[in-house]
């Protein structure tokens, strides 16, 4: 028997199997002696463990008086130690749970968006979460939403349709690259403009405003994955993996050598030295008059406005317009979910032959699903592009397109929900959390006299391969998954081999 | 066997053109034209380039080898293959220096030195290959099929990882042991000691390994379990302990190949397995996947497509497109024949 399903086997059920009090008291006083150790290791880590101990007790208590007036005292008990900042956040969370649960569903949503809109407002004056420390800035906060887009678009491939997809950061780059070819100086013999903003009229090269190109970007990125797609959907399971991974290996390599293409001197993608600046995107005077100043004419030279006491930096406009892009894509792959594509998909990628035989059409549905999720990755390379005003090929290895995938399979493959968790955690992990984790780890760990050294974010491709094997090995579906994936995980799509037929044998008992 | 049988009853037909098909032959034949026109430019480097080619192809025969033999019986491509065979550059360099205190100018003890790191490196591997069989693809068994490889990919950056924890970021190096003098040198034609020994290396491995899945009891029970897991097991073959038996001898190959590339090329680093793993899988797949002597054909194919546009003269595109060429065989080979030139026709191929 393999290690993994120990625990599934003997430890798990016999811990669940237990008297609700007995869980109760080993559950608690575990979390105590755990708190009380950490204290040596770290003081914010100990009450952190304190914390959730006191949160999981206060879920268990009878609804009324008892549950409110824990969660009061716990609000209480922050403010008056002054963690302000973590007093409010629980009191929001409370508020929320407090929604009886038919509604609790649409108002959690809802709650999301908000704080996330005002983020840049309250992001100084936030906790130092343990561990972790402080929370990430605004400009992580973009890489975050840009990163989700695409695990979002990836979850349309993988999630729904079932099509493994190690190339998706072939669509990133071939947005990035549209975004970059069409506003910057790069075909500098042409000479076209088109709703740019913050640049003179005899500017030379392509010029076009970035609105457009965003959804022009989509197109031509869906239109790429189609021609990938239309020879190579055939192919099935494994078969397709390798070939997506082909062509996340040659765009790449294409966009690395291509200054001097086949040796012709045309320069295509300016080589290893990227393409850059990019122009700023913006809504131009026009536009921004028209809507008061509440549209900015140029991003980059934004903005003498002051919310709630907070000074309106360019970055907060990219960090804006990057969340109403991310709900533009969380509401598309939320209507596919279930609509008839969205289904065909799900029947494709339960059973292929069953669903053909039905009357899916294979091909059609498996493009659809290449193209719409190839959209939103173009999208998403657009925008980041335009963002860092710049595209360099090394950008695009083969590591991003498993950073996603990782993205995908640790919030839950087919759910939106899980995907927007993992993704906005494993980006903000790879931006700000694997640095500070590090130095935490550094400065706070030791044996006797010995520290550690370790460069944490060196590891960080490590990391994620851990985490996929061990989410694969545990919870295949994911940390919020969709249930129908979830069986199919749990109870397999193979029939049970007869070699095995022992081993399931004495699972059953 | 059951397509031949059916072969001989039907009457024989033209087979059908297709496009793909033709356009396949002219790009095939505007090759074979462009290696002629080298040939003409330049003889004796043509000559020279092949038969380096020959020999990279004999490192990549023996990680193909390992991606083919895992693939035949568990239908799994098993990405951390090619870790496993960077891991075995890192294995032969540390166990013949720090073990056995190889050093460059040795003489004559270095050849049972190297035997040695041979025997040890390829245990290690083999050992290191079973227990991730054991660890992350088995209780995977029942799961749908992508769920192992998803794993395998983890798996892989993991074991890339551990090597950068162990050895650094940075190329580490081999003693530059195999002799730099020439075996043979005429008509402008050079051919190193050092090539011919990885050859030298090589041909005895695969035969042991011909031997041992084609005559051997063990051998026969992979062959039965790759065909029909249930009836091997009716059979009384363990079948688990036989995949077990496969991904050692996988991992063993790999280890072979590990040293061959340490002593040849005397520079290893952490995240070269993973790239030289993807072209020895295409050169796999362009054999045909699952079947062994198309796995030794296609690495040899490959090996020479490699040396042949990074070394030749006249208009090759050069090492900067060697990825793109390989890739582009990859998905070609896949899309229009994914039987591979050896294999038989599989259901996958659709």
């Amino acid at each position: 028997m393999a290690a993994a399903d120990v625990w599934k086997q003997y430890g798990l059920p016999r811990f669940r199997a237990l008297p609700d009090e007995r869980r109760w008291t080993i559950g608690t006083s575990a979390a105590v002696v755990l708190a009380i150790l950490l204290f040596f290791i770290d003081h914010a880590l100990g009450y952190a463990v304190l914390t959730i101990t006191a949160l999981w007790w206060i879920r268990h208590l009878p609804p009324l008086p008892w549950r409110l007036v824990a969660e009061v005292v716990l609000v209480a008990v922050f403010l008056v130690t002054g963690v302000s900042s973590l007093a409010i956040a629980l009191a929001i969370a409370f508020a929320v749970f407090w929604v009886p649960q038919p509604y609790r569903t649409r108002v959690l949503p809802v709650v999301a968006v908000a704080l996330a809109i005002l983020y840049p407002m309250f992001q100084t004056k936030m906790f130092t979460v343990p561990v972790f420390g402080v929370w990430p800035d605004v400009a992580t906060g973009v890489v975050m939403l840009v990163f989700i887009m695409m695990a979002v678009g990836l979850n349309i491939v993988v999630g729904y349709a079932g099509l493994l997809d190690l190339g998706y950061v072939a669509f990133y780059a071939m947005g990035a690259y549209t975004s970059a070819w069409f506003t910057s100086l790069q075909f500098s013999k042409r000479h076209f403009h088109f709703g740019a903003v913050g640049i003179t009229p005899d500017l030379p090269g392509i010029h076009i405003s970035v609105w457009i190109l965003l959804a022009l970007a989509g197109i031509i990125t869906a239109v790429t994955g189609i021609l990938i797609g239309l020879p190579t959907l055939r192919l099935r399971g494994d078969y397709l993996a390798i070939v997506t991974l082909g062509f996340g290996e040659i765009l790449p390599q294409i966009a690395r050598n291509g200054d001097n293409l086949f040796g012709t001197g045309f320069n295509l993608t300016n080589g290893p030295n990227g393409i850059t600046p990019l122009d700023s995107p913006g809504f131009g005077n026009g536009i921004s008059n028209l809507t008061g100043g509440f549209l900015p004419a140029n991003y980059l030279q934004c903005c003498n406005a002051k919310v709630l006491g907070h000074q309106i930096v360019s970055t907060d406009v990219f960090y804006w317009t990057a969340i109403v892009l991310l709900l533009i894509t969380v509401f598309c792959s939320l209507r596919l979910q279930y609509s008839r594509l969205g289904r065909a998909w799900i029947a494709i990628r339960e059973d292929e032959t069953a669903a053909a035989a039905m009357g899916v059409p294979l091909m059609r549905t498996k493009t659809w699903a290449y193209a719409s999720g190839a959209f939103f990755g173009g999208v998403a390379g657009a925008y980041y592009a335009s963002f860092r005003s710049a595209t360099f090929p090394g950008d695009f290895f083969f590591n991003i397109s498993v950073f996603i995938l990782c993205m995908v399979i640790l919030g839950g493959m087919g759910n939106v929900w899980g995907v927007i968790v993992g993704a906005g955690f494993l980006a903000y992990l790879d931006r700000e959390g694997l640095a500070n984790t590090g130095a935490w780890i550094n400065s706070n760990v030791h044996v006797g006299s010995w520290h550690p050294n370790i460069d944490v974010p060196l590891y960080s491709s490590g990391i994620y391969g851990l985490i996929i094997l061990v989410v694969m090995l545990f919870r295949p579906e994911g940390l919020i998954p969709s249930r129908r994936r979830a069986a199919e995980l749990h109870e397999g799509v193979h029939d049970e081999y007869l070699y095995d037929v022992q081993h399931a044998g004495a699972e059953a008992t | 066997m059951a397509a031949d049988a059916s072969a001989s009853t039907l009457p024989s037909r033209l087979p059908r053109l297709s496009i793909a098909g033709v356009i396949g032959s002219i790009v095939l034949l505007l090759a074979v034209l462009l290696l002629i026109k080298n040939f003409t430019v330049a003889p004796s480097r043509f000559v020279e380039v092949t038969l380096i080619g020959v020999t990279t192809g004999c490192v990549y025969a023996l990680v193909a080898l390992g991606y083919t033999l895992v693939y035949g019986i568990l239908e799994l491509i098993n990405f951390a293959h090619g870790d496993v065979f960077m891991l075995g550059g890192m294995f032969t360099i540390t166990y013949a220096t720090h073990l056995f205190g190889l050093h460059e100018g040795q003489g004559a003890v270095t050849v049972p030195i190297i035997f040695a790191t041979l025997l040890i490196t390829m245990l290690t591997c083999g050992l290191l290959n079973a227990s991730i069989e054991f660890i992350a693809y088995r209780p995977l068994r029942h799961a749908p099929r992508l769920a192992p490889l998803i794993t395998a990919i983890g798996v892989s950056f993991i074991l890339q990882n551990v090597a950068l924890a162990w050895k650094g970021s940075n190329f580490i190096t081999a003693p530059d042991v195999l002799p730099h003098s020439d075996l043979f040198n005429a008509w402008g034609i050079n051919y190193g000691w050092s090539k011919f020994i990885v050859v030298g290396i090589t041909i005895p491995v695969l035969l042991v390994l011909l031997w041992l899945v084609q005559r051997t009891r063990q051998g026969k029970a992979m062959r039965a379990t790759a065909q029909d897991k249930d009836a091997a097991a009716i059979m009384g073959i363990n079948v688990n302990r036989t995949i077990s038996f496969t991904f050692l001898i996988a991992g063993g190959l790999a280890g072979a190949a590990g040293l061959c590339y340490a002593l040849y090329v005397t520079t290893v680093r952490f995240d070269q397995g993973f790239q030289l793993g993807l072209i020895a899988f295409t050169a796999a797949v362009l054999g045909g996947i699952g079947n062994l002597p198309g796995a030794v054909l296609g690495a040899i194919l490959i090996g020479l497509i490699q040396s042949w546009n990074e070394g030749l003269p006249w208009h090759m595109p050069g090492s900067d497109w060697t990825q793109s060429i390989v890739f582009s065989i990859l998905i070609l080979i896949l899309v229009f024949r994914p039987e591979g030139l050896l294999g038989e026709r599989t259901p996958e191929g659709g």
